[in-house]
């Protein structure tokens, strides 16, 4: 059986409830506030709710397939599965160049690494083009790295 | 001795900046109190009808920042409401496409009295039509006819749980198998009819439950009973003179014209009873299907019917002073205002009398087969020179009553149990309706009086002889009202509601899932676009995402074609609109939210190379996102091709 674990930061839930009625506080000032502890936790891992991914050998396939058919509606359009850039940069080797939390958070916090990591502002100085948040759940993120894993010859 | 003829001349020249200025300026602390900082939201929607424009526009109080405008039957060629192909159904009816009308008074849903921030419902006064708006979505849910109808004025007015919707005609007309009349036989041959529009609880589905056959007279407002009175609906009614010409002076011969009190809930045993008459009618019955983001239009052929002349005590009249407008009951239930346009007091009926009066049969004689209840049997009380020509009244909550004064161009503030007149302020100029926030519902949240006026004048900057509308905060906080702003409207305002804003904002939708778009001609992702050729209809299975559209090469389409093209906005964040336009087509943009398909239908009328783009700033390269479509001559061996980002020279041919 699979082990992955998603360690969400307890703060979340918590400032999302204490939300002044006057003006909803969006998620990436919520962020903002914890984000300079999580940065150095490790900076590699990128900024936002994604801790500590466990990976699993064999992949798992129906991961791998939600992975695909999420990658077609919503990735595609700006990401090659080869190394060449479009809007974005290509997939090839993207899970041997990044560790998992780094992807993870980038598609589900985009807005905030977009503002502080330092990785994520390298590619939008390359690209310039903000990537866009997709509305993506930590688990739709979880089945997009598995089928990136598969892209870049894992089994 | 020089200074005197300069003084004197600066002053002339001031004064003639602005001459007609009103000598009323708001003072001290007004400023602060409609002061909302940047970035600060508002406290309360307001919902404005936007009148001759055919929409509803959404404003914050206290600041009157303009939020939106939402079109609800009238075209819209900024989001493409009426052009495009999901759209058009919207504003189908028995007469056709009807691409405009004129909407005068909202009425937010409720329960129990009180705003519940589901839907605001809107009326159109020219091909009689009730609309049902999505607070989550703030667009146009549902559109349905009502035949019968000369003209939809006394609507939509609700009943306390929104059971139902009202639909009163202003014209009375021939109907059924005797239409082609003269018009000189109205009172043997004219009809008012009244629908009661029923909702579904759970989805605001509108169905017409049915209809009173009234006398051939005219209904402008109404307002449904709450509390006590809760099962009765008040309507204002004047040309009781039956006039068919010069109704300016022939309808206001009598003294008095009525309100017409309709007891519902017996309306409906007798339905239960089966008393009611199935009659054909043709009329059209339009929604919107959020998950195909489609509209869908059905006619529909029979309508169910209520004759009060022979189906005693359903309807009863009142004796109201001179051609009433406003029509309105209070908080409590207990007391309905009348407001005479015409006349120079406002009558206050009581519902506990009225049901004394029925009981008692205390009946001045009848109208057209229907009981008239004597003026003194129904009567509160009288307020005694409040102004000239009330027109509508609201309520704080704390016992008093507002009403507005038309030919006064004022607001008086009184007290709806002792009758007293409290304050009063000028409106600038000449106000119709007014609103408090919560005003027609059992819980007013008070606060601010609105005032929709119907002339504008000297208020702001002239621009040619058409100025812009107006409307005026006044605070209703202390005993004085106090005026702290003015704001400009579109279209003309007639009725308008003010709910809290934490009643509407939690609900709002964001974006559209793509994972739920069940559009036919929905692109789930670059991979599904593609161009199909059906005979002469090509479709273009088109996805939008920043900053390219995919197809931006397409070839292959022919003199005679119909071109569909059906645009999913791939994106899934807040705020990230894409718009699609082509040169030349006879029709408008789309303007297509994250997560939606729309469909824009396009004949070209000459061969050659069409450019298409992206309407809406949506990025740094925004303006790279755009494309061509080639028209080639009818007969001719262009096979039809299509991709993006391939390179002519390495693909020898633009396919993919």
């Amino acid at each position: 059986m699979n082990t992955i674990k998603y360690l969400i930061a307890p703060g979340l839930l918590v400032l999302a409830i204490a939300c002044a009625p006057d003006k909803p506080v969006t998620t990436e000032e919520k962020n903002l506030n914890k984000s300079a502890v999580e940065a150095i936790t490790d900076p590699t891992k990128g900024i936002g709710a994604v801790k500590n991914v466990t990976l699993n050998t064999p992949l798992e396939q129906d991961r791998v397939k939600r992975g695909l058919a999420i990658y077609e509606m919503k990735c595609l359009s700006c990401h090659r599965l080869d190394g060449t850039r479009v809007v974005g940069p290509g997939w090839k080797d993207v899970t041997k160049n990044r560790k998992p939390e780094w992807i993870m958070n980038m598609i589900t916090n985009v807005d905030v690494m977009l503002e502080q990591d330092p990785e994520a502002q390298k590619l939008l100085e390359l690209c310039l083009m903000r990537m866009p948040n997709q509305n993506m759940s930590i688990g739709d993120a979880r089945d997009v790295l598995e089928f990136m894993r598969q892209n870049d010859g894992e089994k | 001795m020089l200074m005197v003829p300069v003084v004197l001349a600066s002053a002339l020249l001031w004064q003639s900046c602005k001459p007609k200025a009103p000598a009323s300026v708001s003072v001290g602390d007004a400023a602060s109190k409609a002061y909302v900082a940047p970035g600060k939201y508002d406290e309360f929607y307001n919902f404005v009808s936007g009148g001759f424009n055919g929409q509803m526009s959404v404003y914050g109080i206290p600041s009157g920042r303009f939020l939106r405008n939402i079109p609800v039957f009238s075209e819209d060629p900024t989001t493409g409401y009426g052009y495009s192909e999901e759209t058009k159904p919207m504003l189908n009816t028995s007469h056709g496409y009807v691409p405009w009308d004129d909407l005068h008074h909202p009425a937010l849903s409720t329960t129990n009295g009180e705003h519940d921030g589901r839907w605001v419902f809107g009326n159109a006064n020219n091909t009689p039509r009730v609309a049902r708006i999505d607070l989550k979505t703030f667009r146009t849910a549902e559109i349905i006819e009502l035949p019968n109808s000369g003209g939809n004025h006394s609507s939509p007015f609700i009943t306390e749980n929104t059971e139902y919707v009202v639909a009163g005609t202003r014209f009375s007309v021939p109907v059924g198998d005797k239409t082609d009349v003269p018009i000189s036989t109205f009172k043997e041959n004219f009809k008012g009819f009244i629908s009661f529009i029923s909702v579904d609880r759970n989805d605001g589905k509108m169905k017409i439950a049915f209809q009173l056959k009234t006398p051939g007279i005219s209904f402008d407002l109404a307002r449904a009973g709450k509390g006590p009175s809760h099962g009765w609906f008040f309507f204002s009614c004047y040309n009781t003179e039956q006039a068919y010409t010069l109704l300016e002076v022939n309808a206001s011969q009598k003294d008095k014209d009525f309100i017409m009190a309709v007891n519902w809930k017996k309306a409906e045993e007798y339905i239960a009873a089966g008393k009611g008459e199935k009659v054909k009618a043709k009329y059209a019955h339009n929604w919107y299907d959020e998950s195909t983001h489609t509209a869908t239009s059905e006619i529909l052929t029979e309508v169910l019917q209520l004759d009060p002349a022979l189906l005693k005590d359903i309807i009863y009249f009142i004796p109201c002073p001179k051609s009433p407008h406003g029509c309105d009951t209070d908080p409590t239930g207990e007391y309905i205002v009348g407001s005479g346009k015409l006349a120079a007091l406002i009558p206050v009926f009581s519902f506990s009398k009225i049901q004394q009066a029925i009981a008692n049969k205390e009946f001045e004689g009848e109208f057209a087969g229907i009981p008239v209840i004597k003026y003194e049997a129904a009567l509160h009380g009288e307020v005694k020179k409040p102004g000239l020509g009330p027109l509508h009244t609201e309520f704080d909550g704390k016992g008093n009553a507002y009403t507005s004064f038309f030919v006064s161009s004022e607001i008086v503030k009184w007290n709806v149990e002792s009758l007293q007149v409290l304050d009063r302020v000028p409106t600038y100029y000449s106000i119709g309706h007014l609103s408090v926030p919560g005003g027609p519902t059992k819980k007013p949240w008070g606060k601010y009086v609105i005032a929709y006026n119907k002339i504008t004048k000297d208020r702001y900057l002239p621009t040619g002889p058409e100025l812009a509308q107006s409307a005026q905060i006044y605070d209703i906080s202390g005993d004085k009202m106090q005026l702290i702003l003015d704001f400009p409207t579109v279209g003309e305002p007639h009725y308008a509601e003010a709910i809290p804003a934490n009643l509407v904002m939690p609900n709002s939708v964001k974006i559209f899932k793509l994972e739920e778009n069940k559009h036919p001609y929905v692109a789930l992702g670059e991979g599904q676009a593609k161009v199909e050729r059906k005979g002469n209809q090509v479709h273009v299975y088109m996805t939008a995402i920043r900053s390219h559209l995919t197809p931006d090469n397409i070839e292959g389409v022919k003199l005679g074609d119909e071109v569909y093209f059906h645009v999913t906005n791939l994106e899934q964040d807040w705020d990230v609109p894409h718009g699609f336009a082509v040169k030349g087509a006879n029709n408008a943009e789309l303007l297509i939210m994250p997560g939606e398909t729309q469909t824009l239908k396009w004949k070209p009328l000459s061969t050659g190379v069409f450019p298409f783009y992206c309407t809406d700033f949506c990025s740094a390269l925004h303006q790279e996102m755009q494309g061509y479509v080639r028209v080639s001559p009818t007969g001719s061996n262009v096979p039809l091709k299509f991709s993006t980002g391939k390179i002519e020279d390495e693909t020898n041919g633009a396919g993919l």
